[in-house]
């Protein structure tokens, strides 16, 4: 039977888990008596989960309250940088992102993940007001997953072309790219006319090419460079002698022997 | 004349055409100063721009994806290639993330080494900011004075690592290998070579020279609130008057045990930067000199003892069966850390360089976002360039120190 391979989620999976494998969790420790308790309560309302892990407080939120909570963090609590903004692909397990802001106080040393669900299709408020940092970091989550942000000045693709199709992050994207990207500098350089003379780009570096004698020598023997390759050819294997082996004299012991 | 094709279109400046009179001019991706792929688009009304917008990209790898396609000891050489003029500092920030993820802590032996070679790094990092900062702003001697010190540290990483360039000098866990013979000796004459030069060389040759004052004095000003708000981390917020360096406030390895102070300067210009860069220099050797005899105190332990995710020592995988079949394990499955989150932030020569990693207790990460401090210092640009004249372009993107391995990644 042919293996089954889910298509909402192409990037690469063990091989093998063992069936009695449990997967541990990272310890979550409560915020009550760590200096992280006036932030907490600083959020209120907003705070629907909180806890400290690994050495940070992670904020629970509605995505709808993003900016709220942003903006309560920076003007009251003192967290003054936006270090970092992004996005992680649940669509196929739960069907929405989950977003994170990575805040900085640096006056007290202090970091704060604030963590939101955002459905599929839905836009996130620009932080943009707030902090300029985000003006980068929302054009970045919005080229490698496609989330829309309202109200961002400038909301474009950043490290891929404008052009491209598809949002590289996303699991449903392969590592190699797709159809798409094999199809995109043929097209862009050549002209769609050229298709079928260059044919898609090759995305895989492990690949060898028999037919291309320039890049590649013939496994088993040489031939002068470039020389035209024929596939009817009938070439016995030669290999030169070393020293210590002839693989040339057949033994009963080579393998050629046995197939 | 120009023969336009699909490869080089041909733009009239149409905008110059108009009544405005502002002129739109391609700065890069191939150009000397530009520090790697940086495209800049530039606005100007006679000389000074009105508008500036950096077009990155032209680097991306998907490094981060690759991440996900990767055990997680498969991915730390890739982190060779995100900040390239210092690569122990991203194999260290990595590794660190996910050791906090796994909950073990390297040997102490290990973290000496590590400590020398993150300070190294940034000496090598700070150097190559003085040459190439220097050549852009037309003081082509200082370029040549400055690789030459850096080849002798990247001696010293090639004598450690056989790599000069991609190190790959840390492992999860701990380092690789201890240090050579006479490494600390070459150490030692290193940091004596390079307090020597900077003083002697770099100082003499820039500080009080009157050509690069009116070049970097009141150049490039940031004031801390933007610092902050942009993102900025590293030389660009201490040279905005913000004292904050992860090695002091949040420490990790032995720095908490080091004396050394953190330069900041409130000039918040291109000069106060560079006078920081200088006196960081200083401060590195002054830990690598604190570090010798640390790091011959230690017990000879390189790797930590985690069976469950780091291979045993080599003598034990070729004498005891069990951690023969844990190592086939972690080699051919790769390691399985908890599920949860961490966000570890470490202070590279640029800023602040952090790994985000989300583990759902597979070995391929769940997600990998690396934190990179250049890639905001890029988005600054559009900002910092408004109001400036063009020959100020060059000075500016010099002293925001990007690199775009990791701006791309």
């Amino acid at each position: 039977m042919r293996k089954y391979v889910p298509k909402d989620n192409v990037q690469k999976k063990a091989y093998y888990t063992d069936r009695f494998h449990v997967v541990p969790r990272v310890p979550r420790e409560k915020v009550i008596d760590t200096h992280f308790e006036a932030t907490v309560f600083n959020l209120g309302e907003y705070v629907k989960d909180s806890y400290v892990e690994i050495g940070q407080l992670v904020v629970h939120i509605d995505a709808n309250d993003n900016f709220a909570v942003l903006k309560i963090l920076k003007e009251q609590c003192g967290y003054t940088q936006c270090s970092e903004q992004s996005a992680v692909d649940y669509l196929a397990k739960d069907g929405e992102f989950e977003l994170f802001w990575q805040m900085l106080n640096v006056n007290e040393a202090k970091r704060v993940r604030v963590v939101c669900r955002l459905k599929e299709g839905l836009a996130i408020e620009s932080v943009e007001p707030l902090f300029k940092s985000a003006n980068f970091a929302e054009r970045e989550m919005f080229d490698m997953f496609g989330i829309k942000v309202n109200n961002h000045p400038f909301l474009k693709r950043i490290l891929m072309p404008d052009d491209w199709e598809g949002h590289p992050l996303l699991k449903t994207y392969p590592l190699f790219g797709d159809e798409f990207a094999s199809w995109y500098e043929v097209d862009k350089i050549f002209g769609k006319e050229y298709r079928d003379i260059i044919g898609p780009e090759n995305r895989d570096p492990g690949k060898i090419d028999i037919e291309d004698t320039k890049r590649f020598s013939r496994v088993g023997y040489e031939v002068p460079f470039g020389t035209e390759y024929n596939a009817d050819e009938e070439v016995e294997v030669a290999y030169s002698e070393t020293a210590l082996v002839n693989y040339n004299k057949k033994t009963s012991k080579q393998l050629d022997e046995r197939r | 004349m120009q023969v336009p094709n699909k490869l080089t279109p041909f733009f009239e400046n149409l905008n110059f055409e108009r009544d405005d009179n502002t002129m739109v001019i391609n700065f890069g991706p191939q150009h000397p100063s530009a520090h790697g792929q940086l495209r800049l688009v530039l606005e100007l009304d006679g000389e000074q721009v009105v508008k500036a917008y950096p077009d990155i990209g032209y680097l991306h790898r998907g490094i981060e994806k690759m991440a996900e396609n990767m055990t997680y000891n498969e991915f730390l050489p890739t982190t060779d290639r995100l900040d390239y003029i210092a690569s122990t500092s991203n194999n260290y920030a990595y590794a660190l993330a996910v050791e906090k993820l796994l909950d073990i802590e390297a040997p102490r032996r290990a973290q000496a080494i590590r400590t020398m070679l993150l300070e190294l790094n940034r000496i090598i990092s700070h150097l190559f900011f003085i040459a190439t900062h220097a050549l852009d702003v037309g003081a082509m001697s200082v370029f040549l004075y400055a690789f030459r010190e850096r080849e002798f540290a990247m001696d010293l990483m090639e004598d450690y690592c056989g790599a000069r360039l991609t190190h790959s000098a840390v492992r999860i866990g701990g380092v690789p290998l201890d240090l050579p013979a006479n490494w600390l000796e070459n150490l030692a004459a290193f940091c004596d070579k390079v307090d020597y030069e900077v003083e002697h060389t770099y100082e003499a040759l820039l500080t009080e020279n009157r050509i690069w004052k009116m070049r970097l004095e009141d150049v490039g000003v940031i004031s801390a609130e933007d610092a902050l708000s942009w993102g900025c981390s590293g030389p660009m917020l201490r040279g905005s008057g913000v004292k904050w360096d992860i090695r002091k406030e949040e420490p990790y390895e032995l720095y908490s045990e080091l004396d050394f102070d953190i330069p900041v300067s409130d000039r918040c210009d291109s000069y106060g930067r560079y006078r920081l860069y200088m006196e960081e220099m200083r401060q590195s050797t002054r830990i690598l000199r604190q570090l010798i005899p640390m790091y011959k105190e230690t017990e000879p332990q390189l790797m930590a003892h985690a069976p469950q995710y780091i291979s045993a020592p080599k003598e034990e995988i070729m004498t005891q069966n069990y951690a023969l079949m844990q190592h086939f394990v972690l080699v051919t499955q790769g390691m399985r850390p908890p599920r949860g989150e961490v966000y570890v932030p470490t202070e590279s020569p640029k800023g602040e360089l952090g790994f985000y990693i989300k583990s759902e207790g597979d070995p391929y990460a769940y997600r990998l976002k690396c934190r990179a401090p250049s890639f905001f210092h890029t988005g600054l640009l559009q900002k910092l360039l408004v109001g400036t004249y063009l020959a100020d372009v060059v000075t500016i993107i010099g002293t925001t120190n990007i690199v775009f391995g990791e701006v791309d990644r």
